[in-house]
């Protein structure tokens, strides 16, 4: 794959239309696929599921915690919920809702968080989800999926129906180009090279993997090569791709569209900070501090320096380091 | 850990103890279900002792209700506790664990020396049910407010999945402060979930004080009423009122149960009295309440 910052500009795409659209698809052929929804049937695109299949579609209301708890009963009844919420109160709202009804019951459901990150830009802090990736790492037993882009936004789905278990999966609206091959796959509990390199690796989640890429390609012009890893699974933590990239490359830089207190960037350092002296490589870690001011999803990214150019310097100041 | 395994010499002797209590005559089926509860009681009063802690005013206050449903409501096979077309018993008031598992293992879900494991390292029995680890808990319960919502979850899947089951599920009355509660009621109105019932247990005492003066819960019949359940009062400590109050919806409306009881029930010394929340007995007390229990 080759992107490079002067490309004419690229299809970028909101990864919740191959999120409802695969999920109608399965749902033709397993009855057990059943939808719950906090009024978010418009938010959530669940409105071709609803006319499809009303009995499916559960919508408890503006009731965030009755709905996580309803989607474990119905988990506990043979059912596959995808419990659909904006991902800030899905998280934040019911958080105990996830740790004692879906985390340490292990009912199997799928919590899909619809537009996470700075997705509602000027609509602010309060709906932003940029601290669920701290909070669900904490909780034992729960799958974290970040898909990068349409096709691993239809793989996480189809993932989920295969295999049940307690799932939150990270459903981008704000748009992002495609990113993997066509014939890639999601493998759980896996974070995937998406590009190969030597000298530094950058390990990003989500909208941070398509400006690592070009970030990577700066770089490589610059006499740099850059390993990018895609984090599209943040549960279970992939432990050996981690250690790999800190004993094959010189520096690691992480980039999430999250809080950086407990994200992907805590999770690699806990990695990387526990591996032989030799493999303590410098760390640079990209997310944001504090609550975000008011602006739009791209000029929010750029003021929190989660941008191809910041990853650029990230990378030269920590192989600076070594 | 895994999870407990049937004792099937016992089921087989619930199984006959159940029908006995169906054939029987209504005082007939009173006392054996009378001597069941007590016990239940009495183990719980063991467990507690051996564990120095637990709860045993809510244990003692939902024990009958408890009995009631095992032994003479739900249609269930404790030999296979997750067979597609059970009812289902979620525990919501999760720290009266204790009463739950006695409960439980008298009618085999697992061995009842398992409850002299109560509350030890690594044991099953932790002070909160787990369902991982024991057969018959429907899902994991302890912080407040968590068993109606999955019990209205339930309740949705029973009826998408045409097993014809009902769900019962046991509040606290202190409980019934948590929002999680009338956010739960109002979808299992919305859905018209008549296979639902949803217990209060109404002993009108919470942790610190009686509920009426921490943030009071009356009318609670109303209150129910008014968020589109079809009400009944019960002597949560008459076992022909209980079974008459867990009939099925006769308004395709939820069933709301408010269960009267008395925190503590059956010892004199512990009924109605706030410290005995999760106090747990002395050598002497213990001796004194199993004697009230003989």
């Amino acid at each position: 794959m080759t992107l490079t910052a002067d490309a004419a500009p690229r299809a970028v795409y909101d990864n919740r239309t191959a999120f409802a659209d695969e999920l109608v698809q399965l749902a033709r052929e397993d009855s057990r696929i059943v939808a719950v929804c906090n009024d978010s049937v418009g938010s959530s695109n669940l409105t071709a599921f609803r006319d499809e299949f009303p009995d499916r579609l559960i919508n408890v209301g503006i009731a965030e915690q009755n709905m996580v708890g309803v989607g474990a009963g119905l988990a506990s009844s043979g059912l596959i919920p995808f419990v659909c919420a904006a991902a800030p109160f899905l998280t934040g709202r019911s958080l105990e809702q996830v740790k004692a009804d879906v985390a340490y019951s292990q009912h199997p459901v799928i919590l899909c968080g619809m537009s996470p990150g700075m997705a509602y830009g000027e609509l602010g802090p309060t709906h932003h989800s940029v601290e669920d990736l701290s909070w669900l790492r904490a909780l034992p037993g729960l799958d974290i999926v970040v898909p990068v882009d349409r096709l691993q936004t239809r793989q996480a789905v189809r993932n989920a129906v295969a295999h049940p278990r307690p799932t939150f999966i990270r459903v981008g609206r704000h748009k992002t180009p495609d990113v993997v091959a066509d014939d890639s796959v999601l493998e759980r509990g896996r974070i995937q090279q998406v590009r190969a390199g030597s000298d530094v690796t950058i390990i990003a989640t989500g909208t941070l993997v398509s400006r690592a890429l070009d970030a990577a390609a700066t770089l490589e012009g610059q006499g740099v090569s850059t390993r990018v890893l895609n984090a599209a699974y943040l549960a279970p933590l992939d432990v050996a791709a981690i250690s790999a990239a800190a004993r094959e490359t010189r520096a690691i830089v992480t980039a999430e569209e999250a809080n950086v207190a407990g994200g992907l960037g805590a999770a690699v350092a806990s990695i990387v900070g526990q591996l032989e002296a030799g493999a303590r490589v410098p760390l640079r870690i990209l997310g944001l501090h504090e609550f975000a001011p008011t602006g739009s999803t791209d000029f929010l990214l750029d003021y929190f320096g989660l941008t191809d150019a910041h990853l650029v310097v990230a990378a030269r100041e920590a192989l600076a380091n070594v | 850990m895994q999870l407990l395994e049937t004792d099937t010499a016992r089921v087989a002797e619930w199984r006959t103890e159940r029908a006995r209590i169906a054939a029987a005559s209504p005082a007939e089926r009173d006392a054996l279900l009378a001597e069941k509860a007590r016990l239940t009681r009495r183990a719980v009063i063991g467990m507690i002792s051996h564990a120095g802690q637990g709860h045993i005013g809510g244990d003692f206050s939902v024990t009958d209700i408890l009995t009631t449903l095992v032994g003479a409501v739900m249609t269930i096979d404790p030999a296979d506790p997750t067979r597609r077309d059970r009812d289902r018993l979620i525990l919501s008031k999760g720290h009266s664990a204790g009463a739950l598992y006695a409960t439980l293992a008298h009618a085999g879900y697992f061995d009842e020396a398992e409850l002299g494991t109560f509350m030890d390292p690594l044991s099953a029995l932790n002070g909160h049910p787990n369902r991982n680890k024991v057969p018959g808990v429907e899902t994991n319960t302890g912080p407040l407010g968590h068993g109606l919502p999955v019990a209205v979850g339930q309740a949705v899947g029973v009826r998408l999945t045409g097993t014809g089951a009902r769900v019962f599920v046991i509040m606290g009355d202190g409980e019934m402060q948590e929002g999680s509660n009338w956010e739960a009621l109002m979808a299992a109105s919305q859905f018209g979930l008549d296979n639902l019932v949803a217990i209060v247990d109404r002993n009108r005492l919470q942790q610190g004080a009686r509920t009426e003066d921490t943030n009071a819960l009356d009318p609670l019949d109303d209150r129910l009423a008014s968020f589109g359940c079809e009400v009944r009062i019960a002597d949560g400590h008459d076992f022909g009122s209980l079974i008459h109050a867990f009939r099925p919806s006769t308004t395709g409306k939820p069933v709301a149960v408010i269960a009267n009881t008395t925190k503590g029930k059956g010892v004199s010394f512990i009924e109605d009295r706030v410290e005995w929340h999760h106090k747990v007995p002395s050598a002497e007390q213990v001796a004194l309440a199993l004697q009230e229990l003989s």
